[in-house]
């Protein structure tokens, strides 16, 4: 009978003590609100952005090389209100997104065909990696061999960049798979189907979600390069463009405007993963 | 005596390693009878989670037999319900959820099954919790749920209780026989607890190691719900502890530790 009531008292403290750990997850008790958190990030690139205004207007450095930040963002009004900017960004988006879809995707395919098969891994693994070890750059000049400086080849080299993160992150998520809980599977009287739809690929989800984020970062690389070279359009043509009239205020706009097409992908990429990972129970910082 | 639900004879299973060969388990024989709660002792390293897991399925290469309502153990099913000594639940799946895992909570029938294991194992209120955000005894008790959703033949349980507190060991001690009141399930249960085998069994094997062998099989006569303070308790409890002295006297000549 005490037994019972000590048993009883502790399951509703555990309820207790549970809920209120959960609860802690999500809002902080005590610290510095996100606003002050996040006005963290921005005290070293404002601090560096007004000293360089400073020495500009003081003549300190080469307007030439270094043109003041009113310059450029003087001239990215002028780019944006002249439609030049939008119509470049649009371009050089879709090369990216078309080419992440396409060597990511295929990346992800391959890497989970490869993952859960020993016998495609001996097949496709050894090739894969020796195309991983070509350097982009090298293969610029045979791509526009074949395809020409069109879409076409801009496409596969962001596709071949964004392919190998994903692929390999694919592959490592799923070979990492807890052995116990395929013992657990095992148990539970999984089918081969369910042992990959219900444990392999969730497994994988925190180590493809990493891929995700090297694949996109490096398909907006590969951006850059496939825009520098041979282009007629986009934010990098925009750039090469105007380093030939040493019109420097707006390469930087260009150099900005990557920043923050890089950034606003990411934190997607990061919020998508957020909701995914929910369950994962890891430091916070 | 009507035909046991499970039956193991002459049971002899030997790992090669590297290091040579460890006899693992050495003739061993063991009738359960349906709804019957068994507990096995022994000291570390003895076999007792090497013949939990040939039961299940889990482990193969052994000779001599082992039958569940008379049909050899083919593999792992969910006829053998397993509770491993860590939860082992998807950490990527609710409470409720990972009691289903590959049965589909949206099918009425499973809802209601479910609803019933979650009243019964005391989880209300944490259908939607994520594994991490539980305790110990509760990340085990939606194990036992999990296998309980099955429908056992036999629930297997290695050490389930091993890694908790005092406390709340108690407290799943009530739960798991509590379960075992309701829905008869035959239980067979690993511990080196020496109280908690006397607590729960209607019988103690106690495993003597290397080989792996039993050496006694002690029927514990007492009505539940048990209490550890009584005499006839302490009784059985000593006449366990005997044996077990044996077992590690038995140790110390072969110059053997734990
Ligand atoms: N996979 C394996 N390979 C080789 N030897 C093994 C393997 N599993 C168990 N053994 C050996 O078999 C013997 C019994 O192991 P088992 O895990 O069944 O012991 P146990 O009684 O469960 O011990 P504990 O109380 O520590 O869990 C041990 O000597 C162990 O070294
Ligand atoms: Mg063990």
């Amino acid at each position: 009978m005490a037994e019972r009531a000590v048993a009883a008292g502790n399951a509703g403290s555990a309820g207790r003590a549970g809920s209120a750990s959960r609860a802690g997850r999500i809002r902080r008790p005590e610290g510095p609100g996100k606003v002050a958190i996040a006005g963290l990030g921005l005290l070293l690139p404002g601090g560096v952005l007004i000293l360089w205004q400073m020495l500009s207007h003081y003549g300190m450095i080469s307007a030439m090389l270094f043109p003041a930040p009113y310059t450029i963002a003087q001239s990215f009004i002028t780019l944006a209100s002249s439609g030049e900017l939008w119509i470049n960004l649009r371009v050089s988006a879709l090369r990216t997104l078309s080419g992440f879809l396409l060597g990511g995707g295929l990346g992800l395919l391959l890497g989970i065909v490869v993952g859960l098969f020993r016998r495609s891994e001996k097949l496709l693994d050894p090739s894969l990696q020796m195309i991983r070890m070509i350097p982009s750059l090298a293969v610029v000049p045979l791509f526009i061999l074949w395809f020409g400086i069109g879409e076409e080849s801009k496409v596969l080299l962001i596709a071949k960049s964004a392919f190998f993160p994903l692929y390999i992150h694919t592959f490592m998520g799923i070979r990492g798979t807890d052995n116990k809980l395929f013992e657990v599977a095992r148990v539970l009287g999984f089918s081969r189907r369910q042992q990959i739809l219900r444990l392999v690929l969730p497994a994988a989800v925190p180590n493809i979600m990493l891929g995700v984020r090297l694949s996109l970062g490096l398909a907006w690389l590969g951006l850059v390069v496939a825009e520098l070279i041979a282009s007629t359009s986009g934010i990098g043509y925009m750039m090469s463009d105007a380093r030939q009239f040493a019109d420097t205020p707006v390469v930087f706009v260009g150099i900005i405007v990557f920043a923050a097409a890089g950034l606003l992908t990411d934190t997607m990429v990061r919020l998508v993963e957020r909701r995914l990972l929910r369950w994962q129970d890891s430091y916070q910082g | 005596m009507g035909e046991a639900l499970l039956s193991i004879r002459q049971l002899n299973k030997r790992f090669d390693t590297a290091g040579g060969q460890v006899q693992a388990l050495e003739d061993v024989e063991l009738e359960v009878e349906e709804g019957e709660f068994i507990t096995v002792i022994g000291p570390s390293g003895c076999g007792k989670s090497t013949l939990l897991r040939i039961i299940a399925g889990l482990d193969t290469g052994y000779t001599g037999s082992v039958t569940l309502e008379g049909k050899a153990i083919g593999g792992p099913g969910i006829d053998k319900g397993f509770i491993f000594q860590e939860h082992r639940l998807f950490p990527w799946l609710t409470v409720e959820k990972n009691i289903a895992s590959d049965l589909p909570l949206g099918r009425p029938d499973i809802r209601q099954r479910v609803d019933e294991l979650i009243e019964l194992v005391k989880l209300g209120g944490f259908e939607t919790a994520y594994p991490r955000e539980l305790s110990g005894g509760m990340a085990q008790r939606v194990a036992i749920a999990r296998a309980l959703l099955r429908s056992p033949k036999v629930l297997l349980l290695d050490e389930p209780f091993g890694a908790l507190d005092a406390f709340t060991r108690a407290h799943m001690q009530t739960v798991l026989l509590d379960i075992w009141r309701r829905n008869r399930t035959t239980m067979i249960f690993v511990t080196h607890d020496i109280d908690e085998a006397v607590f729960l069994g209607n019988r103690v094997v106690i495993l003597e190691p290397r080989p792996g062998k039993i050496r006694k099989i002690v029927p514990i006569d007492l009505p539940y719900p048990r209490k550890k303070t009584t005499t006839s308790f302490q009784e059985l409890r000593l006449k366990v502890l005997n044996y077990f002295e044996k077992v590690d006297e038995l140790e110390l000549k072969d110059g053997a530790g734990i």
